[in-house]
């Protein structure tokens, strides 16, 4: 076994040895080093958001300011801005509907789901763990291009004829199946279905990827007890995902043969004009079940990394260990378990039995104990720590504050009885655009400010970043906190306008005040766009370790192909030795022994002194994995 | 001492470890099989919902069954006689294997031109719309495990597969078996719900 060991590195170094002279073409664009393609996922994620965010903008104009003259859209929306005789420009409603299929698909998918794990998980599982790259780095590139054949198809969808998919992200059927039910539902929802399926591909070999190496690459000493926080959520949120999303192309799958081919698994006994359909049998309830299946663990999917992430900044920037290291795996371990048994709560209105209704509800809450351990945790790493407010701290900060709001509202949600009242309405939106929409994007700015030095060897503009934050921080509040009234108020959620109903005439003024919350998030994030665009070309040379942190990949300075020039460090101890009394620093990074730091070594520790030749004994395959 | 326990594992870790293209192969069955599990189930939670028309299940799907069960067993003699280093059997079965993989293939496409006589089609009740969509999506699969083969197959001609190098043959021997046991499974549910 040995001797094949050193074969097939000896194979591997003069293949490294030829990867010195990569084209532009292999370098770039179809590259497989880890790195690269984590960027590729965050310039793609960053690109889809501005996108999601502006279509965002132009329906919350139309709910804040319903009488509002669009003809100024007219150049970019075309036929979608009817002008009126007076010459009042109109949004059309069926395309307000798709604004918002397209915003959620958009958010949920391509910007929290690919830009947020892509990026993360390709860029620090091999750093941090101690690897010189992705197990296959094929199979990685290839999640890249499938990503990116999925982006493009959904983007040429926005542009064709009868307008992109219509029935909300969730596309339940019948509306999603009969191409009469609304101009979406034509080409449009077909193009939704194969990008979502090409995305489901991406996903499955980018999570694949992820958990092999995590399992079978970790460098000498890295046993699972001193894995960074991020890398246990990065596996938790893959595995995730290799479960779940088979079952959303199930559901694509069935409805595309529902759609295209006459079957009848989702569509019964309708009629179209008068007309009835020759459908027979289906159930619609079916593919709620089996499109809640994934979307309820989706939700985690998108979560869990921004968590790991904000457990690695915070603990970094309160200068303190994390507080309760095992409790976050177990808890996360918790989360990741329960997701997969929840996901009725999003269906408690569909007439299901109501003992049924019960037990989802229990499940639903039990949820709420793991999460409140984490949001704990958090807060007493923060307790007394040296905190350092970078802006990626602020961010971090800002992500446990949305997390212990938005988890509030859904112990509200979970409760079956009171979800009879707020389901479908503002409520529901005002609960996940806070603890998923803005706590998510706010993990992945925090980790983008975070480990931008190490992305591109340069550094973020801190003064840039702190306006970034507050504007942001304080718009998102004031966008989503208002909904919560407005939705118990009773405002339903998917309605192009409410001019029609007199109760909802009070609320105009908060509508209106919604919007202008809104456009102001939204154009905040011009100050990151151009920080980050600047700062990649021209930002201040960054130092290995300019956050003085512990974990493995600050101490490779500016990783090329491989990571690590010379011999990929050892690790002795856990990620989170901060402030550790006795010692001279505040920092003892992970490769340094402790046969190295008597002085503040715990009694145990100095016992651990003795296994550290085991440890170094350990022989490896340190060439580049293919 | 928790920790001296932990380090010891740790080295036993590497001398076991485990080929990353087997550990790949195995979280793809674990998507595949999430895949077949909620379509299944999708399955059983529509058939309780009664207007469920029964029928007979063509009598060809028995023998093809068989068939690849056949080719199942080829391609582990194709292995036993790999570790063995006897090269001209293994091409011999691993040929057999293919072979038999593509009859599969050809004899569910006779079974699906049954059903039709029958007037059973992808149109129509769920009961049959079911009975396509779940044979048909196991073939596919089966042909991406007829590449597989092919891939393995190739490399046995090249010689690139023996007692020392077994990885290729046994990744292949695994997701085969797997796909031959995801049918079995789908026959019997199909014959159990009709
Ligand atoms: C304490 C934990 C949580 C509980 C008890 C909870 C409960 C619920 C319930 C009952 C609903 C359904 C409301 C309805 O449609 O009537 C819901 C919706 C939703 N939740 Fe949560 N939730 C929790 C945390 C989260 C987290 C952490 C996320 C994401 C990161 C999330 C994302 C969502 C989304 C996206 C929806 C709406 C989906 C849609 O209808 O479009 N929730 N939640
Ligand atoms: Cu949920």
């Amino acid at each position: 076994m040995a001797a094949v060991t050193a074969h097939v590195a000896d194979v591997h170094a003069h293949e490294e040895h030829e990867h010195h002279e990569l084209s532009f073409v292999r370098k770039y664009i179809f590259s497989e080093d880890h790195k690269t393609i984590a960027k590729q996922y965050l310039i793609s994620g960053i690109i889809w958001a501005v996108i999601g965010g502006l279509m965002s903008v132009v329906f919350r104009l139309q709910l804040g300011f319903p009488n509002l003259d669009m003809a100024w859209l007219k150049p970019i929306l075309g036929q979608w801005v009817s002008i009126s005789a007076e010459g009042v420009g109109k949004l059309d409603p069926n395309f307000y509907l798709a604004l918002v299929t397209m915003h959620g698909t958009i958010m949920v998918f391509f910007v929290l789901t690919a830009g947020l794990s892509g990026t993360f998980s390709n860029f620090l599982i091999p750093l941090q763990i101690g690897a010189r790259d992705m197990a296959s780095g094929f199979i990685n590139m290839l999640s890249y291009w499938f990503f990116f054949l999925s982006s493009m198809v959904m983007f040429v969808s926005i542009f064709v004829e009868t307008g992109p998919a219509g029935g909300g992200w969730v596309v339940y059927p019948p509306l999603s199946a009969l191409a009469d039910a609304n101009p979406g539902s034509g080409i449009g929802m077909t193009l939704w279905l194969v990008a979502m399926a090409l995305f489901i591909v991406s996903s499955l070999l980018g999570g694949i990827n992820y958990v092999t190496t995590v399992i079978n690459l970790r460098t000498r000493g890295m046993s699972f007890d001193k894995l960074p926080l991020t890398i246990w959520a990065f596996t938790f949120t893959a595995i995730l995902g290799i479960l779940a999303f088979p079952v959303l192309f199930s559901a694509a799958l069935l409805l595309i043969f529902d759609r295209s081919f006459g079957t009848s698994f989702f569509l019964s006994e309708i009629y179209v004009n008068g007309q009835a359909l020759p459908n027979q049998g289906g159930s619609p309830i079916l593919f709620q079940h089996l499109f809640w299946f994934l979307g309820h663990p989706e939700v985690y999917i998108i979560i869990l990394p921004a968590l790991g992430i904000t457990s690695e900044v915070i603990a970094t920037n309160s200068r303190k260990p994390i507080f309760g290291y095992k409790a976050m795996i177990f808890s996360m371990a918790g989360i990741m378990f329960l997701a997969f048994i929840v996901w009725a709560h999003h269906m408690f209105v569909t007439g299901m039995n109501p003992f049924l209704g019960s037990v989802f509800m229990l499940l639903t809450l039990i949820i709420a104990v793991p999460s409140a351990v984490k949001a704990f945790n958090y807060i007493t790493t923060l307790w007394r720590g040296n905190i350092v407010f970078t802006p990626a701290m602020l961010f971090a900060i800002g992500l446990v504050s949305f997390f212990v709001s938005g988890g509030l509202t859904g112990i509200i949600l979970g409760n079956s009885a009171l979800d009879i009242q707020l389901h479908d309405t503002y409520f529901v939106v005002a609960h996940f655009h806070i603890v998923m929409g803005a706590a998510a994007i706010f993990g992945m700015l925090a980790g983008v400010y975070h480990w931008f030095p190490k992305m591109f060897g340069r550094m973020m503009n801190a003064k840039m970043g702190y306006a970034h934050f507050w504007l942001t921080f304080i718009s998102s509040y004031l966008v989503f906190f208002p909904m919560h009234y407005i939705g118990i108020a009773g405002f339903p959620r998917r309605y192009y306008q409410w001019s029609g109903f007199a109760t909802f005439d009070s609320y105009a003024d908060l509508n209106a005040f919604i919007t202008v919350a809104a456009i102001i998030s939204v154009a905040a994030q011009a100050i990151f766009i151009s920080n980050f665009v600047y700062s990649i070309f021209k930002g201040k040379k960054a130092p290995a370790n300019p956050w003085n942190s512990n974990t493995l990949e600050w101490t490779t300075d500016n990783p090329g192909h491989g990571n690590w020039p010379g011999e990929i460090p050892t690790v002795y101890r856990w990620p989170y030795d901060y402030s550790k009394p006795n010692s001279a620093v505040d920092f003892i990074p992970q490769n340094i022994p402790y046969s190295s730091t008597p002085e503040s070594n715990l009694p145990h520790e100095n016992e651990m002194i003795a296994d550290e030749k085991e440890i170094e004994k350990l022989e490896f395959d340190r060439s580049i994995p293919d | 001492m928790a920790q001296q326990i932990n380090i010891i594992q740790e080295k036993q870790d590497n001398i076991l470890r485990i080929n990353k293209w087997k550990f790949i192969t195995w979280l793809f069955i674990i998507s595949i099989v999430m895949l077949f599990a909620s379509q299944t189930s999708a399955y059983l939670v529509r058939r309780a919902e009664g207007n469920w028309v029964e029928f007979t299940v063509p009598i060809i799907f028995y023998y093809s069954t068989a068939v690849l069960v056949l080719s199942s067993v080829f391609l582990h003699l194709a292995y036993l006689a790999a570790k063995k280093d006897k090269l001209v059997q293994l091409k011999t079965f691993i040929s057999i294997a293919f072979a038999a993989g593509l009859t599969f293939l050809v004899m569910q496409y006779y079974g699906w031109q049954d059903l039709q006589t029958q007037g059973v089609f992808l149109k129509g009740n769920p009961s049959g719309s079911f009975f396509y969509v779940l044979t048909g999506l196991h073939g596919f699969h089966l042909v991406t495990g007829l590449f597989v083969i092919l891939f393995a197959f190739i490399a046995a001609f090249q010689t690139k597969i023996n007692a020392k190098e077994l990885n290729r043959l046994e990744v292949c021997n695994t997701y085969w078996h797997f796909l031959d046991l995801l049918w079995v499974y789908l026959f019997v549910f199909l014959l159990y719900f009709r």
